[in-house]
């Protein structure tokens, strides 16, 4: 690694260069690259008896005609844009609040609020959810205590539980963008915009949310991906009747052994989620180096 | 808006009480996971029965507690193991990239960045299955052609490292690259000008600069891996990681013990929050 | 009365917890002119400034603008308008939206604004900017933009935050002037806060020399150059030489310093400030106020050795040790190019006169500039 940081003779040179890209190289053809054209390949054959395939559309042939498929495909991706759009109405504010109102100590703490529940798995976060909105939960039992509800109430297992915990478990991906980007709005041009006569909403509009636009899209970004891709949250509170994408490319894969028809579900998927990566990024002008980097 | 700007106390107020009630959204699943860890009942759940520690070191059926149930405990060693070997790979891995996109020039640069990147951008669950049916496309290649079954390519505790170390090595790539993006060259030149081999300058000098990085980029490795679910799902052979077997319990229905689990990880994963923003912290001064 | 006045403070005090920024000052700005506000860094100008934009509120006392208090007022109702310390153009909007920003906010009618847009531009002198981003202007176009949008909305007072800070000194230099013409042309009182001594005397009509929340002397450049009523201003005003020594004997005119080398120089006594045998004192002398070869009337003589020749162009100085008692000092040479064979080494005479020493207490504060 040492050769690289500056220029010696050619033939050292490649070598030591070619030593050091061999790590990514492997780590991105074995592992990303190949893979993803394996299962591509995959989706697109047909098992005709034991050990033997042919080139075939029938995987993809099967998701279009069969509603359960693309419904739960379609529902998915509808699902996830809404909990984006949420996660964000309901961050930002708070991101705002902690990059532009707080000063000094405070403001680190807050942050650091934000981010200590995100380092506990995903599972323990969802399973809190459970023990607070199912039927014996803590929530049914302080409405009937409050006189809300005459009945222990089953918040459980409905859309609106799947997007209470999709919402909660994205919201970090939001919040860190969005108060990075904020933070390095200069306070001066707030002040430029009240001094010229704008007002809350005025400056808002016109100067913090477009400063903002970058750290929106990629919060955006990164929040819808994770929402479509998830499959914990949805399993655990949406119950049964969840018709969550991934829970039919598991139970292609593992359930039924379907592979075939599990890849083209897979390849779907990641076909939906690019798409929708690439016109954010395409609409907010921002690359996907930007992005994430 | 901001401090300077006067505004009314009835919109700060509402303001502060927003706040506040985001915050209790964000606490509250937590809290009641740790509190019922403590619920003297066969099920998180309500009503309170009162305190009890059984689910941490109760030993009779059905009050087993976290410390001595052995599968529990078993698959947080199998956690462990996984997340271990995913920190140590991701973290040379992700060094020698940060080397690799900070400090030389070659062809194709700007596009290896860009795929390197596209794993956080892949679903877990796709990266798993993908990988999946890679791994087991060169078994069957290599078990028809030579007649050799290699088990570690089945799903199991090897596929389960790899597929988090596909994902995992981007993020320690891009933590260690920032870090190293700061670093002044002009450093390392000067330990070169002070009778430094390249090799010492890159150990005395650009390395323990780096040492903060390697040190966060090592610990968020190791929790992503501790508490990744849809790839390990994907992967998982007989030996069961904790998520995979918290999950399953967590479909049966389960005692408080997972209350008591939970609460531990909490701890012991807030602990490592907070140490590595320190690490990350000192490193800026 | 009150009316004559744009902008007026009347005995302003600013604190924060127990640090007192700004620390009861009255002012009164007259219509049209070019007011400085001079100060070193944390001496609370920036604290006043933001007070009269309205950006914080006063602890006690009370702003006028035109006459009426505008405490309580709020930033976007107050009519004044800032050019930031580092400009705050907004970079999501092209020049001409950036001007035309108030405007708006005023809800006038897009002909009437793109109208008073483009003859802003063209009173700065870039009428063709309008569809420019931000970041293509350099930065004195910059400048100009920031005035212009704050100039578009016709303000009683413009304020002005240091502006010229991050320019580089080139055109620094170019903007001074270039801002004294535009003032003078457009007549809107401008309120300009600097750290820059030569800023300030170079634009202003007034200048408020500022130490520690307090104002140390309002006077016309000329003023506080040749007659500085305090040892900060003196110091921080222009260059001088800075000796500190104890009063000898002395008449109403002038009194005789003793310095600690042993070297003694008359200085001037300003009427107004008492002076008695035996205080400690700093004085000052201007090192173009200091002739070689001893000018006729000097009072004040020595001979002295050469140590060092500073050449800078028309600013050349001589670094000199009195030949008797050590004491350094700096003396300019003269613009005409007179004295350019000096060298380290050699031995002049040097004198100045009483008039050209000005003597205060040692007691007081200051800062050297």
């Amino acid at each position: 690694m040492n050769k690289s940081a500056s220029i010696t003779t050619g033939g050292t040179f490649r070598f030591g260069l070619l030593l050091l890209a061999m790590p990514l190289l492997l780590w991105l053809f074995l592992l990303v690259i190949l893979p993803h054209v394996d299962l591509f390949l995959v989706s697109m054959r047909e098992r005709i008896s034991y050990g033997k395939y042919e080139f075939s559309l029938i995987n993809y042939i099967e998701f279009f005609a069969e509603p359960l498929y693309w419904n739960t495909y379609v529902r998915t991706a509808v699902m996830s844009i809404f909990a984006t759009a949420l996660t964000l109405i309901i961050g930002f504010p708070v991101s705002y609040y902690i990059a532009k109102v707080m000063r000094g100590k405070g403001k680190n703490v807050l942050f650091l609020m934000c981010l200590i529940p995100f380092w506990v798995s995903e599972l323990v976060r969802t399973f809190g959810w459970m023990i607070l909105l199912r039927e014996s939960g803590v929530i049914s039992n302080f409405l009937q205590w409050a006189g809300l509800a005459d009945g222990p109430v089953e918040m459980l297992y409905n859309d609106a539980a799947i997007m209470v915990g999709l919402v909660y478990t994205s919201m970090l991906f939001m919040v860190v963008p969005l108060v990075s980007v904020l933070d390095s709005l200069d306070d001066s041009l707030i002040e430029a915009g009240y001094d010229l006569g704008g007002n809350t909403f005025t400056v808002t509009r016109d100067i913090v949310i477009p400063h903002a636009m970058p750290g929106i899209a990629s919060g955006c970004i990164v929040v819808f991906m994770l929402t479509l891709g998830n499959y914990l949250t949805p399993n655990l509170l949406g119950g049964k009747d969840s018709l969550w994408f991934t829970e039919q490319i598991y139970t292609q894969f593992i359930t039924r052994f379907n592979w075939e028809s599990g890849s083209a579900f897979g390849f779907l998927l990641l076909i939906l989620s690019s798409v929708i990566v690439w016109v954010g990024l395409k609409l907010s002008k921002q690359t996907l180096s930007e992005t994430v980097g | 808006m901001i401090p300077s700007i006067p505004q009314p106390k009835f919109y700060k107020g509402l303001y502060s009480t927003y706040i506040a009630l985001f915050f209790v959204y964000l606490s509250a699943p937590l809290i009641v996971v740790g509190v019922f860890a403590f619920n003297d009942s066969l099920f998180p759940s309500m009503p309170w029965e009162g305190g009890t520690l059984a689910w941490f070191f109760g030993n009779e059926d059905p009050y087993i507690g976290i410390f001595n149930d052995t599968k529990l405990l078993e698959s947080v060693g199998v956690s462990a193991f996984v997340a271990f070997w995913v920190t140590v790979l991701s973290v040379t891995v992700g060094t020698c990239n940060a080397f690799l996109f900070e400090r030389s020039k070659f062809p194709g640069k700007n596009l290896l960045y860009i795929v390197s990147l596209s794993p956080l951008v892949i679903p877990g669950v796709i990266l798993g299955i993908s990988i999946l049916v890679f791994s087991n496309a060169i078994a069957n290649g290599i078990e028809e052609a030579i007649g050799w079954d290699l088990e570690f390519l089945r799903p199991g505790l090897f596929l389960v490292i790899i597929g988090q170390f596909a994902f995992v090595t981007t993020i320690t790539t891009l933590v260690i690259s920032a870090r190293l993006r700061k670093f002044d060259v002009s450093l390392e030149e000067a330990a070169l000008n002070l009778g430094a081999t390249r090799r010492a300058a890159l150990w005395t000098i650009t390395i323990p600069f780096l040492k903060p990085a390697l040190i966060g980029a090592g610990i968020v490795a190791f929790l992503m891996s501790f508490e990744n679910f849809n790839t390990t799902l994907m992967l998982v052979g007989s030996d069961a990681p904790l998520t995979i077997a918290m999950f399953d319990r967590l479909k049966q229905g389960s005692t408080p013990v997972l209350n008591a689990l939970s609460l531990l990880l909490m701890v012991v994963s807030g602990g490592l929050a907070l140490l590595s923003v320190f690490v990350q912290r000192d490193s800026k001064n | 009365m009150a009316d004559q006045f744009d902008l007026e403070c009347r005995n302003v005090v600013k604190t924060f917890d127990d640090f007192t920024a700004v620390n009861d000052i009255s002012l009164a700005i007259p219509k049209g002119s070019f007011f400085s506000i001079l100060g070193p860094s944390g001496c609370g100008k920036t604290t006043l400034l933001r007070m009269l934009a309205g950006f914080q509120a006063p602890t006690s006392g009370d702003i006028l603008i035109k006459g009426s208090s505008v405490l309580g007022v709020p930033p976007n109702r107050r009519p004044v308008n800032m050019v930031f310390q580092h400009l705050a153009l907004f970079p999501m909007m092209n020049v001409a939206e950036n001007v035309a920003y108030g405007l708006k906010r005023r809800g006038i009618d897009k002909q009437t604004i793109a109208k008073k847009v483009n003859e802003t531009l063209a009173r700065v002198g870039l009428p063709d900017a309008g569809p420019k981003q931000v970041n293509q202007l350099s930065g004195g176009q910059k400048q100009r933009i920031a005035i212009a949008r704050c100039l578009v909305l016709d303000p009683a007072v413009l304020l002005l935050d240091e502006p010229l800070g991050a320019l580089d000194l080139k055109l620094r230099e170019h903007m001074k002037v270039e801002l004294k013409q535009l003032q003078h042309e457009i007549g809107t009182t401008f309120v300009y806060i600097t750290h820059d001594q030569s800023e300030a005397l170079v634009m202003s009509d007034q200048v408020a020399v500022m130490n520690a929340g307090r104002f140390e002397q309002v006077g016309a450049p000329q003023d506080l150059y040749y007659n500085p009523k305090t040892a900060f201003v003196a110091g921080f005003v222009g260059e001088s030489n800075r000796w500190t020594g104890t009063i000898g004997s002395g008449d109403d005119n002038k009194v005789e310093v003793i310095l600690p080398t042993g070297g003694k120089v008359l200085a001037k006594r300003d009427a107004h400030m008492p002076l008695v045998e035996g205080q400690n004192v700093e004085i000052f002398v201007r090192p173009e106020a200091i002739a070689i070869d001893g000018a006729s009337g000097a009072e004040n003589t020595i001979s002295a050795k050469v140590e060092n020749v500073l050449f800078n162009g028309a600013a050349s100085s001589l670094q000199v040790r009195d030949v008797a008692t050590g004491q350094e000092m700096t003396v300019a040479l003269p613009q005409t190019g007179a004295y350019a064979s000096v060298r380290a080494g050699d031995e002049i005479t040097l004198g100045w006169t009483v008039e050209n020493t000005r003597c205060f207490a040692a007691n007081q504060s200051g800062a050297g500039a």
